[in-house]
């Protein structure tokens, strides 16, 4: 061969096949545990865990397929056709001999609720995020955020009760010419419930510009309410509309409050003094019924929740989208 | 399983007679407390201050049935329900929300395609926290509660487990006995002097009264005897271990639905207790030679204890005041006593308050439903608070640890 002119060659190619057969000295009297066992549990534990995780694809997955498979059934209904659902004026599914499923009422009661409640929630949230975030002494803002979180745990019906017994009355008191179930209440509540969702996803973007730019007005001679107003808001704009999003994406999705407060007739109405009906009230009202009955009101629930699946969705989808470009412009 | 639905249609019980003595019983106490109703009209503002405060909460109102009278309305199965589906949920979503957690957090892979994989879980799972809760409520009624009809509907199931069946019938003596039957479709042949139950257990001999016989006059007799054409109803007694194959109106369904709704919530806070945890302690064990498992089990996880302790109450708290999601699993129902095992019918706290404050009022009357649902309400947050006080008392824990 070419380079066996290299000196000693022979002996230390002897050498190296000794070390690749065997141990050095050193180790050659102890035995060792097989590694099989613990890396087959690595993998055993990581494909379990994995499962775990593709459970969460699963139920998305399942959600979409359900949702538009019984949409179809419902459309394949004599009944029910996708022109009239999408562009009907009139819902009323138990009402007469002629059901009639037009989506628009549904859809224009939901917005009624979701502007009221954003028309509460968002200065009163933006309000309080404020202050917590840049007027609040420490000691203060570690009294009133667990308040807040308080106010976010609170449950649902408790809140479509206060409507009820608080809120309604109240209105009639002051004079407003309200019906005993309104969409001004429940909007009302709903913003209530909105309230902390908003206040602190806005407060987290508040407190994430960084401290030199308050410093740099502060430094041009502005004063603490042009610094938060002029600053400190715009800056973390993209933060505040991704709040404003999810709590609306939330808002739409209100069921309890809007079954309890809103009343359950459909009508394409902008009064919020009159009662209405929201796409989840009338998912709301048909579960009270018996859901054993395979007929087309119960398929009409899943074409609904299919249409508030897709605009909850995409609001979240959205939110998401702006909160993760905003947390990457400041680090 | 003695459910009456509200609406007063008939489910396949008639009061029994365990359930009259409790209810007369009941009104003998009340009787006590509160003055007759003829006489509450008569009272004075102020009496009728004090006899709401008496009628609100103590220790009957949480233990007796929900009742079509308001003074007599109790939280008790309700209460039961609502920790039975709690507890059950909370077996479902710690495992699976820790695990999707700590693979999430703690397997980040180094290949390129698969770390925008785990960032897709990641959109996915934010995104499923955004979906409403009534949605997840359409999925486990559609998915475990009828299983798309696949088995046959929850009243007839395909797969059933630890169930009997009883024939109920009323004699002529308005007693209520049962005749055990095999099979949810078999109609027992009535013979003279086949054994039946009483409610109670007792065995009794049934006398059947043919076309031709003569009628009896007796008591003793009347209360045995059937006629021969007499109808009665299926009565099914499960026992604790019972499984049917659609869960239908299930405490198990229920359970499940309500891990669905706060799985990504428990996801999320677990992540962040777990993102909490120093790299530096990670590191530690790393540079001790454990392999990636046991740096979590032995290291992170028990780091990250306190903080997972306190996302999973917190979760548990929404758990129990979800409403939406089990209202379309159960419907609105009226039981007498809180679930006995996982395929019970069952009914929530906050089911409970929506029903209650739906009822009309009765401005007559100084009390109504609106008191009874503003006791519940009262219960409802007491629980909340305490489920809460705990959490935070764990933040703190976790928080001094880390520090």
């Amino acid at each position: 061969m070419f380079w066996s002119f290299i000196p000693y060659q022979d002996e230390l190619m002897a050498t190296a096949d000794n070390t690749a057969n065997q141990k050095p000295v050193c180790l050659q009297r102890r035995e060792f545990r097989s590694l099989a066992a613990t890396r087959f549990r690595e993998w055993f534990i990581l494909a379990a865990l994995a499962c775990c995780t593709l459970f969460t694809v699963l139920i998305t997955v399942t959600i979409v397929c359900l949702l538009v498979g019984q949409t179809f059934q419902f459309f394949s209904m004599p009944e029910t056709s996708i022109t009239d659902f999408l562009f009907g004026l009139k819902w009323s599914p138990t009402l007469g001999n002629e059901k009639l499923f037009g989506i628009w009422p549904l859809i224009c009661g939901t917005m009624l609720v979701t502007v009221i409640a954003m028309l509460v929630a968002l200065p009163l949230g933006l309000v309080t995020a404020i202050y917590l975030s840049e007027y609040a002494p420490q000691r203060l803002r570690n009294v009133l955020k667990p308040i807040l979180e308080l106010l976010a745990g609170i449950p649902t019906v408790v809140y479509g009760f206060f409507a009820l017994v608080v809120i309604t009355p109240a209105l009639q008191a002051v004079g407003l010419q309200v019906d005993f179930y309104n969409a001004i209440s429940a909007g009302i509540a709903v913003g209530i419930l909105c309230l902390p969702t908003v206040a602190s996803l806005s407060e987290d973007a508040l407190r994430a510009v960084p401290r030199r730019l308050r410093e740099a007005a502060y430094g041009l001679g502005g004063t603490k309410f042009d610094v938060s107003l002029k600053v400190v808001v715009p800056a973390a704009l993209s933060g505040i509309i991704s709040a404003f999003l999810l709590a609306a994406a939330r808002a739409i999705g209100e069921t309890m409050i809007v079954a309890m407060a809103a009343g359950a007739l459909a009508k394409l109405t902008f009064d919020p003094r009159q009662q209405i009906q929201t796409m989840t009230g009338h998912m709301a009202s048909t579960a009270t019924g018996d859901i054993s009955n395979f007929d087309v009101r119960y398929y009409s629930i899943y074409a609904v929740a299919l249409v508030l699946f897709f605009i909850t969705l995409s609001l979240t989808v959205i939110g998401n989208i702006v909160r993760r470009r905003f947390q990457e412009a400041y680090d | 399983m003695l459910s009456i639905f509200y609406q007063g249609l008939p489910a396949f019980n008639p009061p029994q007679d365990d359930i009259v003595a409790e209810l007369s019983e009941i009104e003998s106490k009340l009787a006590d407390v509160v003055p007759d109703s003829s006489e509450a009209r008569a009272l004075t503002a102020r009496e009728e201050e004090l006899q709401k405060l008496q009628a609100t909460i103590n220790k009957s109102f949480l233990s007796k049935p929900p009742a079509p009278g308001s003074r007599e309305a109790g939280i008790g199965p309700a209460l039961m329900g609502s920790i039975w589906v709690c507890v059950g949920c909370s077996v479902f979503f710690l495992p699976l929300g820790v695990g999707t957690a700590v693979f999430l957090e703690e397997f980040k892979p180094r290949n390129k395609f698969l770390r925008w994989l785990s960032d897709m879980l990641q959109l996915n799972i934010s995104n499923l926290a955004g979906v409403p809760s009534i949605v997840y409520g359409i999925l486990g009624m559609t998915v475990f509660a009828t299983m798309f009809g696949l088995f046959g509907s929850p009243n007839d199931p395909f797969f059933e487990l630890g169930t009997k069946f009883k024939r109920q019938y009323v004699t002529e003596g308005m007693q209520v006995v049962f005749v055990p039957v095999s099979e949810r479709d078999e109609v027992p042949t009535l013979s003279n002097g086949m054994t039946a139950l009483k409610s109670d257990g007792t065995e009794v001999k049934l006398n059947i009264i043919g076309d031709d016989d003569e009628f009896p006059e007796d008591d003793e007799t009347l209360n045995v005897s059937l006629l021969s054409d007499s109808e009665g109803g299926v009565v099914a007694e499960n026992a604790w271990y019972s499984f049917r194959l659609p869960f239908g109106r299930s405490v198990l369904a229920a359970s499940m639905t309500l891990m669905l709704v706060i799985l990504p919530v428990v996801i999320i806070s677990t992540q962040e207790a777990l993102r909490a945890v120093p790299t530096s302690l990670r590191q530690g064990a790393q540079g001790l030679g454990c392999t990636p498992w046991q740096t979590v089990r032995n290291v992170t996880l028990p780091a990250a204890i306190p903080g997972i302790m306190t996302g999973c109450i917190l979760s548990m708290s929404r758990a129990i005041g979800e409403a939406a999601p089990i209202l379309m699993i159960s419907g609105i129902v009226a039981i007498s006593m809180g679930p006995q095992h996982l395929m019970d019918d069952f009914s929530i706290l906050p089911l409970q308050i929506f029903y209650w404050a739906g009822q009309p009022v009765n401005e007559a009357d100084p009390h109504n439903f609106q008191h009874v649902a503003a006791g519940a309400i009262i219960v409802l947050l007491l629980v909340l608070f305490a489920f809460n006080s705990v959490a935070i008392l764990l933040r703190q824990i976790a928080q001094k640890q880390l520090s």
